[in-house]
């Protein structure tokens, strides 16, 4: 099967790239073993503070509205971090003194959801907290396999119950100026949080939870779905085994699930993400990109990779796929030419893009950028 | 060097680094309480098991094997295989009399086929469904696949030196329900074929693929299933042929359940088998033509059945409709119908069965198609009986719209 771009790895970064492609009405696939990091989506694209070129168009129309604030916010674990470009249901503040008096609401037997460090970190900083525990029949059908109490299956009675919750929340608030609750809304209505916000007499916080993220999987199924109305091909679940490359060109990839059906490309994208993704995979010797053998950042002795303090920052987590200036990705030292890496399996390695979210769109979009510009050449 | 390899085991449990991913997107979990989900059913639950069988869970058999959970864990964790096998390891209590006729559906066709129009009768009725509803547990509100009058096989065998007259040969793997319960599926199969010069034999006597065994407790029966499948399957691969399918959960079956569930090695047939829409998605791609009906005009809206998903083969069936001239293509989102072939005929499930569905058939009502097109019998049966929309197998279409 040939497309105009092969692209490896279906997370934030691929999707980015696939759905800019299909705009410009290149046929696309994208293939992915298994989901990516943004299960795990805080929400916000670190380094990023504005929307890049058409990356507001692009989440725009797929239903997903951004925005950004000079300020803070507020983390799981009751502390702060510079505001970074978020989606909607997060909340800037000027300073981590965000009210005077909180109501931090959540659900009996749920235990991913971080209630009292919250009330902890913000009573340092001068905020007086309440904790309330909403006792819903309607979660009682959960409770009976504790081991899944978690967010998603929270947020799909939410789906559905959420303007009764909001009835009963609405209930508890005292003289409260901040009612802040886990981010357990709008699945699969992105509205549901700004309605919630709506509805209730003081600021509506929303604050991360253990993952599955709410947020993350919506975003996931929204550009998904996007890339799919755009005439994307979504292979789920196959994974880019191996690759016929000639001469610095790459021809066709093999996939575990196609076996002898090779999928033919002009542009390949190596979107395959970090360790966590295994877009780059380590054995005692050496840390490799395992499809097309590709160079990868590193340093020479084992132990350099990893700091002895597990909490300091980890060399590894920086090392990466490396690239050409135009995002080229290097075999042997040689640029390929018609294979481009983006998104985490990039590391640290152009840190001109940023890190995080930031990195995977940026990159995604400047190799979009570089495809179109070489066939017009 | 090796040593990480050597210390993977059978299911990659160990591999499991606690994401809960899998949990997110397991449908069972979201409408029944006393299912554990995938990562308690799965990799958590098996470290438990190897220390002491009695830590089975008989809970594990609201899995529908779906295997959603596989297709979703960025670990590798073969999630469901790993449940069915402890099913089959641990649960040794001896199938009920409904699970073992449901899940003989080769058997039941062969009995009920001679008599259709009686049993389909029979079976429409509502005082029969009552009783089948009360003594059997079989929910009274399914409709029931209808038997059809004359096999699929004795059809084709009528056909045999027509076909046989063809340059090129295939042989058919049509399953059960092609033979006993919709033989038109078979014959649109042959024409289609035949357009593009390819004759159709069937199999030394192929047995049912025994998913419904695999599924109902009675594993034996399935490897001996098994053993006889590749076998025939090995013959015909031994001529020279491939085979084909039109139904995505036998080809998981034959091809991925065999060794991963029932121990059965199965190159030949992992070499040899493949469902009919890659294998003339792949002929039009060397250059072959079909000649499509100019006034040919559908929207179609297409489901991706479970097992298509897992095998990653939805991409053939998509590709050939959007290539029919006049078809309207809507890739509906991937969701599980909840049928999952004998499991929401159980009473037990019938109501969960209907949940899991519920997002999926919202979705088709709001696409409003003139078809839903979808590679599986028992979503047919699911789709049709929950929406009215009619649902058709991607081959069937094709053959509609040749010339
Ligand atoms: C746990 C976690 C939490 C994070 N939270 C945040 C956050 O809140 N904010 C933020 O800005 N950043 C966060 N990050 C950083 C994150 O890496 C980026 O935000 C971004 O989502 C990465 O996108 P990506 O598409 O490059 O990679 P991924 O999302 O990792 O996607 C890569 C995909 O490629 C697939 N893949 C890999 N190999 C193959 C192959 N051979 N064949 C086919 N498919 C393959 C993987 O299965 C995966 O689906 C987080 C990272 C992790 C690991
Ligand atoms: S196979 Fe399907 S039903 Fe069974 S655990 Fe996995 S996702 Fe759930
Ligand atoms: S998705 Fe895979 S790795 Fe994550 S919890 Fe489930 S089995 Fe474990």
């Amino acid at each position: 099967m040939k497309f105009n771009t092969v692209i490896i790895g279906g997370g934030l970064c691929g999707l980015t790239c696939g759905i800019a492609l299909q705009k410009a009405g290149r046929s696309t696939a994208i293939i992915s073993t298994g989901q990516n990091a943004l299960h795990f989506f805080s929400g916000s694209f670190e380094s990023l503070t504005e929307a890049p070129a058409r990356m507001a168009d692009l989440f725009g129309e797929a239903g997903i509205r951004l925005h950004y604030r000079e300020g803070v916010r507020l983390m799981p674990l009751g502390t702060f971090r510079p505001a970074a470009l978020s989606l909607e249901d997060i909340s800037f503040f000027p300073k981590p003194k965000i009210g005077e008096k909180a109501l931090i609401v959540s659900f009996k037997r749920y235990h991913d959801f971080f209630a009292a460090f919250l009330a902890d970190g913000l009573e340092k900083q001068g905020v007086a907290c309440r904790i309330e525990w909403l006792d819903l029949p309607e979660l009682e059908q959960l409770e009976k396999s504790p081991s899944e109490m978690r967010s998603v299956q929270i947020a799909r009675t939410m789906d559905r119950i959420w303007e009764k919750v909001v009835g009963e929340i609405r209930a508890l608030v005292q003289d409260e100026d901040i009612i802040i609750l886990p981010q357990v809304f709008g699945l699969k209505d992105t509205s549901v949080p700004i309605r919630i916000r709506e509805s209730l007499p003081a600021q509506v916080v929303f604050v991360g939870t253990l993952p599955p993220s709410v947020p993350g999987i919506r975003t996931q199924m929204l550009l998904k779905r996007r890339y799919e109305l755009l005439g994307g091909t979504y292979l789920t679940g196959d994974e880019a085994t191996d690759a016929h490359v000639h001469e610095g060109r790459v021809h066709s990839i093999v996939t575990k699930n196609l076996d002898n059906h090779f999928l033919e490309a002009d542009n390949f994208v190596l979107a395959s993400g970090g360790f966590f993704s295994k877009g780059l995979k380590s054995n005692p010797f050496h840390i490799f990109e395992p499809v097309f053998g590709l160079d990868v950042e590193q340093a020479e002795n084992r132990s350099d990779w990893y700091h002895p303090q597990f909490m300091h920052d980890q060399p590894y987590m920086a090392y990466g796929v490396k690239t050409d200036a135009a995002l080229h990705a290097l075999r042997e030292g040689a640029p390929m030419q018609n294979l481009y890496a983006a998104g985490s399996v990039l590391g640290a390695t152009r840190p001109e893009f940023g890190s995080g979210a930031g990195l995977a769109v940026r990159s995604a979009l400047a190799v979009v950028d570089q495809i179109l510009k070489t066939e017009a050449e | 060097m090796k040593l990480q390899e050597y210390t993977e085991s059978k299911y990659n449990f160990e591999e499991c680094m606690k994401c809960t991913i899998c949990t997110a997107y397991c449908p069972v979990l979201q409408v029944n309480p006393l299912y554990p989900g995938p990562k308690q059913a799965g990799p958590d639950g098996e470290r438990l098991r190897l220390k002491d069988p009695f830590f089975f869970n008989y809970a594990l058999k609201y899995c529908l094997n779906c295997k959603r959970c596989e297709v979703a864990c960025p670990s590798g964790v073969k999630v469901a295989d790993l449940i069915q096998s402890a099913r089959i390891r641990y649960d040794h209590s001896k199938p009920k009399l409904r699970d073992r006729i449901l899940a003989s559906t080769d058997f039941m066709g062969s009995l009920a086929r001679p008599f259709a129009p009686m049993v389909n009768g029979v079976t429409k009725m509502g005082v029969t469904k009552a009783v089948l509803d009360g003594t059997m547990k079989i929910d009274k509100n399914r409709t029931f696949p209808k038997y059809s009058g004359r096999s699929f096989e004795a059809w084709l065998k009528r056909q045999a030196p027509a076909q046989a007259a063809f340059p090129e040969q295939v042989a058919y793997y049509h399953g059960c329900y092609v033979n006993y319960n919709y033989p038109q599926l078979g014959k649109d199969l042959v024409k289609v074929l035949n357009a593009l010069g390819v004759g159709v034999q069937l199999l030394d006597k192929e047995k049912c693929c025994g998913i419904a065994m695999i599924t109902n407790g009675m594993s034996q029966q399935a490897t001996r299933h098994a053993r006889h499948n590749v076998a025939v399957i090995g013959a015909a691969a031994a001529k020279g042929l491939k085979v084909v399918t039109t139904s995505s959960t036998c080809t998981l079956t034959l091809r991925d359940e065999y060794p991963g569930l029932l121990g059965v090695e199965n190159q030949v047939v992992r070499d040899s088998l493949l469902m009919a829409t890659r294998f003339i998605y792949e002929k039009l791609e060397k250059g072959a033509q079909l000649r499509f009906r100019p006034d040919f005009h559908k929207r179609i809206a297409y489901h991706t059945p479970c097992h298509l998903e897992k095998l990653g083969w939805g991409i053939f069936s998509e590709k050939l409709l959007r290539m029919i001239p006049g078809v309207e293509f809507t890739m509906l989102d991937s969701n599980c119908c909840g049928i999952a072939g004998t499991y929401g005929f159980k009473k037990e499930n019938y109501a969960a069965s209907q949940a899991i569905g519920a997002p999926l058939f919202e979705q088709i009502r709001n696409v409003n198609p003139d078809v839903v097109a979808c590679d599986c019998e028992t979503c047919k049966w699911q789709i049709e009986m929950s929406t009215q929309y009619p649902v058709a197998n991607p081959i069937s279409i094709l053959a509609e719209a040749l010339e």
